[in-house]
């Protein structure tokens, strides 16, 4: 891990203590809660007045993942998937700081969110069709367009995915990378061997050992964790194959339409901000615009932000206390040297688009 | 024993006067049965309502419940497993299977290797032997001391401390020990094998029905014939002829170090040996503090007796205190056991595919965390019963019989 923080022991204990008290909390809330329509009065949203009755959201993030979500020297969490928390609490608080980060595993953080321990995950998510069908789950938007790599030592001579025939390979259980890389070893017809090992930072530690040959996950993770190593990066190489489509997202329950809306829709206000050019700095220039696009998202006209069960001046929040979409990826993800790629806006060959504020 | 009458004609007089049920509340037994019907009837409404009200949140959360994920192809990598397992066609149901397996695997090992290594520490610390004593002393204090979960890790981190494949410390070309763990030859298996192996379980029965008829005859003439060329010839002899009747073949699968890893022969993962190292240095620790006040338990005056005998030493320990202590240690051994069988669940820390392992992945795969978590229990329900029935059987067999 970087030097910013470790996971030490009694960190580690009390998260796989956590992990069985979710479960436990999941065991609970399903076997005594009993099923609530939505409230009649209210936002409309149980988990939106759950956030305005608390004043918290209450956000799962992975807290271990640089450029995504650690916390710095001061202890503030940072990273891409950090901020998106902050611009949902933005939205639905009208104030960003009213987050409350709670650190998941890739093992718990779908209990997690099922029993009502989070709000949301903000966590490096892959949007695929079982964790919709299956887990009373939904994505509500990608944050990150991604896809599974290998970071190897530059001592091992290897320079692609294919030359890994026999090779162990460190990958976190219950992730989608060990299906892609499942999957990928048997479509090339070369074998390896899996070391799955549940705490992120005894799964690197592994790897930088030489328990294993590869580090296998998103290559995003893969590209910050390299770059998180310091004047060491120089000894590990990112292969070029992407082996699979890993698009993280925003995940919240099923069961809550307008919150799915919420959390939906405070990207692409922040992506429609970028494709307008107005970030954090500009914003308040924009107030006396003639723009009617430009109006709806600041909510001077139409009220937009009504129909969220929000404030009007929801969109406004976001940008003024979070920024654009381009500045959030600017403030944490280019430090790290990953180019912006596909994940840029549609109009300069990525796929951000947002669909139309009105 | 109990329950045995002595005076037959006594038995009328000591069985319970039978009397007939009065449906009266001032009847103690309509009481007793009435009240353990309503905390019965109780108990199942209120698993009834915790099941419906389960199933009842779970539909409104759209959670796919049931157990059809067991038939589904896993897709799940696994890094050991005791039976072939392919990703691409097995079910959840043989990965779980497999899980079970590991579990029961290292389980099984460890109850040996720790009662073994605690049998003779617990031994070591009553020793005259000043050093021994301390020693063994410390390492008992020292190893209750720390978390089982710090020993797992400093293990693992110790065995990747090993050489890199490429510098591994080797015993010729078929031992190699490496942080990829340790590879040996295996033998490439044949029928003759098979019909050796039997022969040797054939010749462990004839061992056990020799040694049987030799005691009687002590027993009825005090003659005592040897037991060990019978044995070592039953053991060793009847096999060997087996095999080198059928040909006595015989070639290794040697493990080569080729591209990343050494392929072919048998390994020894380093997850695997860290969990069994952890866990068999830290049960050992409480077995041996299990024997230790067993052996106390005996009262002096029996070593003393022995001794006045003439009898040696070892021979007062064998068969004068340990068969009594054996006694007093079953109980609190048979703990250690479902101890150290619930602890290898710690494998999830260090990487090693147990049981929780593969459950875990499962749940996280498939979402069905209810049915995941209830597989868990019932596996490790099941081990633990097992084991206590078998302990229970082996206690009763070794108590002192009323003669
Ligand atoms: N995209 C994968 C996630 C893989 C994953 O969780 N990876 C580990 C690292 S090996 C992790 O903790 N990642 C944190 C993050 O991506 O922020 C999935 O959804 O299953």
């Amino acid at each position: 891990m970087s030097g910013a923080r470790t996971i030490d022991e009694g960190e580690f204990t009390s998260m796989k203590f956590a992990r069985s008290l979710y479960l436990c909390v999941l065991m609970f809330s399903l076997s005594l809660t009993t099923v609530q329509p939505a409230s009649a009065q209210g936002s409309g949203s149980a988990t939106l007045d759950a956030i305005r009755a608390r004043g918290q959201l209450l956000c799962g993030t992975a807290g271990t993942t640089p450029g995504f979500s650690l916390p710095d020297s001061q202890g503030v969490m940072r990273g891409l998937d950090a901020d998106s928390c902050r611009a949902v609490a933005a939205a639905a608080t009208g104030d960003a700081n009213k987050v409350k980060f709670v650190p998941t595993t890739t093992q718990n953080r779908f209990t997690a969110l099922q029993s009502g321990e989070v709000d949301m995950l903000s966590r490096g998510t892959t949007w695929t069709l079982g964790r919709e069908g299956n887990l009373g789950l939904e994505f509500a938007w990608v944050n990150y367009y991604d896809g599974t790599g290998f970071l190897v030592k530059k001592s091992a001579g290897v320079k692609s995915a294919k030359e890994l025939d026999g090779a162990t390979v460190c990958v976190a259980p219950g992730s989608t990378t060990e299906l892609a890389d499942a999957d990928f070893f048997r479509i090339n017809n070369i074998k390896f061997t899996p070391i799955l090992i549940q705490d992120v930072s005894e799964l690197q530690g592994a790897f930088l050992s030489g328990r294993c040959d590869a580090y296998s996950t998103d290559a995003s993770a893969l590209a910050t964790f390299r770059f998180s190593q310091g004047p060491k990066a120089e000894e590990l190489v990112l292969l070029p194959d992407i082996i699979s489509k890993e698009p993280l997202g925003l995940v919240v329950r099923k069961s809550d339409d307008k919150w799915f809306d919420i959390v939906r829709w405070t990207f692409i206000a922040m992506i429609t901000a970028e494709e307008k050019g107005i970030t954090s700095k500009n914003v308040d220039s924009f107030m006396d615009s003639k723009e009617p696009d430009i109006r709806r998202l600041l909510g001077l006209e139409g009220d937009m932000g009504k129909a969220l069960g929000l404030d009007n001046k929801w969109a406004y929040n976001i940008i003024k206390q979070v920024g654009n979409f381009g500045e959030m990826w600017d403030r944490s993800i280019t430090p790290m040297g990953v180019p912006r790629g596909i994940n840029n806006l549609w109009t300069k060959g990525g796929l951000q688009y947002a669909p139309p504020i009105r | 024993m109990s329950g045995t009458i002595v005076d037959p004609r006594m038995a009328a007089a000591r069985a319970a006067p039978k009397r007939r049920l009065r449906l009266s509340w001032s009847d103690p037994l309509f009481r007793a049965i009435v009240w353990q019907v309503v905390i019965i009837g109780l108990a199942v409404l209120l698993a009834w309502y915790l099941i419906g009200n389960t199933n009842r949140n779970l539909a409104a959360r759209h959670i796919a419940t049931g157990f059809a994920f067991l038939g589904r192809v896993a897709g799940i990598p696994i890094g050991e497993s005791l039976i072939p397992y392919n990703p691409a066609v097995d079910t959840f149901g043989r990965a779980l299977l497999i899980g079970v397996l590991n579990t029961l695997e290292v389980s099984a090992i460890g109850i040996v290797a720790a009662t073994i290594i605690g049998t003779l520490v617990g031994i070591g610390r009553l020793s005259g032997n000043w050093l021994l004593a301390r020693l063994t002393g410390f390492y008992v204090e020292t190893v209750r001391d720390i978390p089982l979960l710090l020993q797992l890790l400093f293990w693992y981190a110790l065995l990747h401390n090993l050489p890199q494949p490429r510098q591994s410390l080797r015993v010729g070309d078929a031992v190699f020990l490496s942080n990829r763990g340790l590879k040996l030859p295996l033998l490439n298996w044949e029928p003759a094998h098979g019909w050796a192996l039997l022969a040797l379980v054939a010749g462990a029965v004839g061992t056990v029905l020799w040694n049987r008829h030799v005691r009687r005859r002590q027993e009825a003439t005090g003659i005592r014939s040897p037991v060990w060329p019978v044995a070592l010839s039953l053991l060793i002899g009847l096999p060997l002829a087996v095999w080198a009747l059928l040909g006595a073949p015989l070639s290794w699968d040697m493990p080569a170090l080729r591209g990343f890893n050494f392929q072919g022969g048998g390994t020894i993962s380093p997850e695997f040996f860290a969990l069994l190292l952890g866990l068999v240095v830290y049960t050992a620790a409480y077995i041996a503090e299990v024997v230790r006040s067993g052996i106390q338990a005996v009262s002096l005056g029996q070593r003393e007796a022995g001794s006045a005998l003439g009898l040696h030493r070892g021979t007062i320990l064998r068969r004068i205190v340990l068969p009594q202590a054996l006694r007093v240690i079953i109980p609190p051994l048979t703990s250690q056991y479902l101890n150290l069988t619930k602890n290898s669940s710690l494998a999830v820390a260090i990487g090693f595919q147990d049981v929780v392992s593969i459950a875990n992945t499962t749940l996280n795969q498939t979402g069905q965390a209810i049915e995941g978590i209830a597989y868990i229990m019932a596996v490790y329900l099941t081990i633990s019963l097992s084991i206590s029935a078998f302990m229970n059987w082996y206690n009763n067999h070794v108590a002192l019989v009323g003669r």
